[in-house]
């Protein structure tokens, strides 16, 4: 067992906890992207941050690939962090508009202007879908193909490959995909329609169900 | 008969009776064959002394080498006369004769063959007195000038394989360890890591069956970096000498070399090298005789950039993509294989025979307080000498650049130098006297990376400067992680806005705020450093991105988007070489009167610039 602080709560967990697990079990929201407790740690989408105190220093770093060590003081919602993951939901949503997900992120997390360029991916590289496959399936139909800016998911040559069983885990898990944010127009990549605007035109108070509109006429999960 | 040592002491043998042939009077001349040299030539060099001696049937008075890289690569073909060291720049096969039939033959020396001293305007006969060497310090590197990287016997015979030898025979590996520590050796690789601490980390992890790695990264992606290279082509046993003591004093018995793909004669060399200390016994089972195994293998990384960093060299070596992951549980305690690994550069490597043989004290009285021994640049851009220098930790910046490098080119002024490859820093005149070690160069906003070493002069738009190196590294990104990916992609667009014209303000603080994200945030040190140029030059050159974005001025003259070409009435003397070279066509004037340029149709290629005899023709 190893003793942790988070946000100045001593905590004991097992050895090989991560400190988003255990900030988690002590009902601390920390949010993630890439992270599914089903699937091996990836660390890519980099929401999870938290400060980890170290002396006078800090640093910065994922919480979902970060093991629990004795003595480790993490802040999990200092200005830093929140700074900093204001800017990288900025990049999120800025690569991929299109997702439900993202866009209650941003509004989460008080995202109200995205200041980059718009390049819809329509995917963000969060790899649930890879892992799922081969870690859940054990298939290792889909992959990652290309470097840098050029990097997709794909399959062999671009077709369905033999080893796919055709369970639809990929698409399932997919925060893009499963959730897609169906706002007719976008302002500067934001959409903050469910979130934002929880009146809904029909009923006085929302009680998403799940025919709830919302005032620009789109659908409430 | 086997060649096999089996002991120290047939190895000291050995080496007494290498050095009494090589004193049989004879003459040594050795052909630079460095990457350098190979660009201008000097196979053609070499094959024509070989043909040579044999025409003139001189074999028996002098000894043919063709050795690693000399350093002053801007001179090449470089060729020393040993023992009288005579050194001879810009060799061409048309000299070969005469150097033979006049130097070799009646010790005479050929004065247009001499390095002249641009300031004195006087030829310089030893390698030693050029300037380029005065200020170096040439431990790791000066021996390459030396041996034939194909032959184990010149490096025995100049004392190699003595410090495995001490080690085998003389310490436990805990000494060596503390020996490396007390060294104050550092990491070559960029991160400055302290060695001895990586060793102790690494002998001390937990292993089930007992196995550890030793790898040595030669994966050198850095653009413009060629030391490793110029090591491994140059003195493979040096490396390789220094693997297995790291080997010995940290338990492994099986270690790694993972060279890019690019750098066949590297592989080969090594290869060489590998056999050849396979058969003397310095490699493979029981050691000269003291029971300890270990061997190396040749692995060829993918090529990619990022495969350099450790996780990311790991995975590839297992096959995987070379991919890095979080990094909290180190690659000592659980690296290769998931076995502890120790990963060090090819110069760190090399450093350590000459710990062992000099001791620790020696090594640590080279450099500064924080930073020891000597480092290996490689030191290109806008100066006279361009090549591989080995400097002192401490050295100043003015001394590399004036004393070393020369100074600058066509007498135009000093702007800034880059250092650390990619992902350093840009320094700015106001700090050129700053001693240069790891936290000095930390401490201004770059990095001793690798040792690139890039010096810019006053044509240089460090906007347009930075926006390369975000370019190189996008390209470079292995994609993984969101800030490293989609952050640099979105800081070259707004780069390119400003060089396009189209900057606005509130630019430079997005650009550091994204930065400071890209540093924060990002999984692996490619991302985490990836900024340092952009955030470098907004912190050294505000001045010129504001310039950028309010005036729409490139002051060095550099963006396009931003510069007109103009002809001044009062210089134009109306020759009409611009009209000639203006690809399209967009000069025009009548003979003998100014010239004047259609600003519609001016691409801004710069020739009409360039050809004009009167500097007519001006930047706005
Ligand atoms: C993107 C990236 C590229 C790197 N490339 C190299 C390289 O080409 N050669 C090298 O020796 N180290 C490289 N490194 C540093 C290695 O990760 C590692 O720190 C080093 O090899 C350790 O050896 P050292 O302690 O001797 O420096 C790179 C690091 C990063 C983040
Ligand atoms: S397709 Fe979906 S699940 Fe797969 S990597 Fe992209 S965003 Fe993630
Ligand atoms: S920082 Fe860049 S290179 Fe490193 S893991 Fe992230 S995307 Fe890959
Ligand atoms: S959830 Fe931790 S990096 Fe994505």
């Amino acid at each position: 067992m190893v003793t942790i602080s988070i946000d100045g709560i001593r905590t004991v967990v097992p050895e090989g906890t991560t400190v988003l697990e255990a900030a988690r079990d002590l009902g601390i929201a920390i949010p993630s992207l890439c992270h599914n407790p089903g699937l091996s740690p990836y660390g890519a989408c980099r929401v999870c941050i938290v400060e980890v105190k170290k002396g006078e220093r800090s640093t910065i770093e994922a919480s979902c690939t970060l093991p629990a060590s004795d003595g480790l003081v993490v802040i999990t919602n200092s200005e830093r962090v929140r700074k900093n993951r204001k800017v990288l939901i900025e990049l999120l949503v800025s690569s991929c508009p299109t997702s439900k997900t993202l866009q209650d992120l941003a509004a989460n997390y008080g995202v109200n202007r995205i200041r980059f360029a718009i390049k819809d991916k329509n995917c963000i590289l969060c790899g649930l879908c890879v892992r799922y496959c081969k870690e859940q399936m054990q298939s290792g139909g889909i992959g990652f193909v290309g470097r840098g800016t050029s990097r997709k998911v794909a399959t062999a040559f671009g077709v369905t490959p033999q080893e796919c069983r055709n369970c639809g885990g990929c698409e399932w898990i997919c925060p893009v995909c499963e959730r897609a944010c169906t706002a007719a127009n976008l302002t500067n990549g934001l959409c903050g329609g469910c979130q934002n605007l929880m009146h809904v035109e029909t009923c006085e108070l929302c009680v998403h169900c799940s025919e709830s509109v919302n005032a620009r006429g789109h659908r409430v999960y | 008969m086997t060649k096999s040592l089996r002991s120290p002491i047939q190895l000291k043998n050995l080496r007494e009776q290498l050095i009494r042939n090589s004193q049989s009077g004879k003459s040594t001349i050795s052909v630079c064959g460095g990457t350098g040299c190979q660009g201008c030539g000097c196979e053609s060099v070499y094959t024509k002394f070989v043909s040579e001696i044999d025409r003139q049937g001189i074999a028996d008075k002098v000894e043919l080498k063709l050795t690693g890289c000399h350093g002053l690569c801007e001179c090449g073909t470089l060729v020393t006369i040993h023992p009288q060291k005579i050194f001879y720049i810009r060799v061409n096969p048309q000299d070969v004769p005469e150097i033979l039939t006049e130097t070799i033959l009646k010790d005479v020396v050929i004065d247009r063959l001499l390095y002249p001293d641009p300031i004195s305007g006087q030829t310089v006969l030893h390698e030693y007195d050029v300037p380029f060497y005065k200020k170096q310090r040439r431990l790791i590197f000066g021996s390459n000038g030396l041996l034939d990287p194909t032959s184990i016997e010149d490096y025995i015979a100049i004392g190699g394989y003595c410090a495995l030898s001490k080690a085998l025979s003389e310490m436990k590996p805990e000494q060596i360890i503390e020996e490396v520590k007390e060294s104050g050796l550092r990491g070559r690789g960029g991160g400055g890591f302290p060695t001895g601490k990586k060793w102790e980390s690494c002998r001390n992890a937990p292993t089930s069956n007992g196995t550890r790695y030793v790898i040595c990264n030669a994966d050198e992606g850095d653009p413009g970096a060629y030391m490793d290279r110029s090591l491994l082509e140059g003195n493979p046993h040096s490396v390789l000498e220094g693997m297995i003591i790291g080997a010995y004093a940290i338990g492994s018995g099986s270690g790694y070399v993972y060279v890019r793909h690019e750098y066949p004669l590297a592989v080969k060399n090594l290869d060489i090298a590998l056999t050849q200390a396979r058969e003397y016994g310095l490699l493979g089972n029981n050691i000269l005789g003291s029971g300890f195994d270990f061997d190396v293998m040749i692995a060829r990384g993918g090529g990619a950039f990022v495969c350099g960093e450790s996780t990311a060299l790991m995975a590839s070596l297992e096959g995987k993509i070379g991919e890095p992951r979080q990094k909290h549980i180190h690659t000592v305690i659980k690296g290769l294989y998931n076995k502890p690994s120790n990963l060090n550069n090819v110069e760190t490597w090399a450093n350590v025979p000459l710990i062992i043989n000099k001791g620790a004290g020696w090594y640590a009285d080279i450099g500064t307080a924080g930073s020891k021994g000597t480092k290996i640049f490689s030191l290109v851009g806008k100066i006279k000498n361009t090549g591989l220098v080995e400097v002192p930790m401490g050295i100043t910046l003015r001394e590399i650049i004036y004393d070393i490098g020369g100074g600058m080119l066509n007498g135009k002024k000093f702007k800034a130098v880059q250092t650390g490859g990619p992902s350093g820093g840009c320094i700015p005149e106001s700090l050129i006297d700053l001693p240069v070690d790891f936290d000095e160069l930390t401490r201004v906003g770059s990095m001793m990376g690798s040792g690139g070493m890039i010096v810019m002069d006053e044509s240089t738009c460090m906007v347009d400067m930075a926006k390369y190196f975000v370019d190189f590294l996008i390209e470079e990104s292995c994609g993984k992680c969101l800030p490293c990916r989609e952050g640099l992609d979105r800081m070259k667009d707004i780069l390119a806005g400003i060089t396009q014209g189209n900057g606005t303000d509130g630019d430079i603080e997005l650009l550091q705020e994204l930065g400071e994200v890209i540093h924060d945030t990002s999984l692996c040190a490619l991302g985490e450093t990836a900024a340092n140029p952009v955030l470098s030059t907004i912190q050294y050159f505000r001045d010129e991105y504001e310039q950028h974005i309010r005036n729409r001025h490139c002051p060095a003259g550099v963006c396009k988007a931003l510069i007109t070409y103009t002809i001044d009435p009062e210089t134009c003397t109306g020759c009409g070489v611009c009209v000639k070279n203006c690809p399209e066509k967009s000069v025009s004037g009548e003979k003998k009167k100014p010239h004047v340029i259609n600003q519609d149709t001016c691409i801004k290629c710069g020739l009409c610039r360039e050809n004009c005899k009167f500097d007519a023709v001006i930047v706005v």
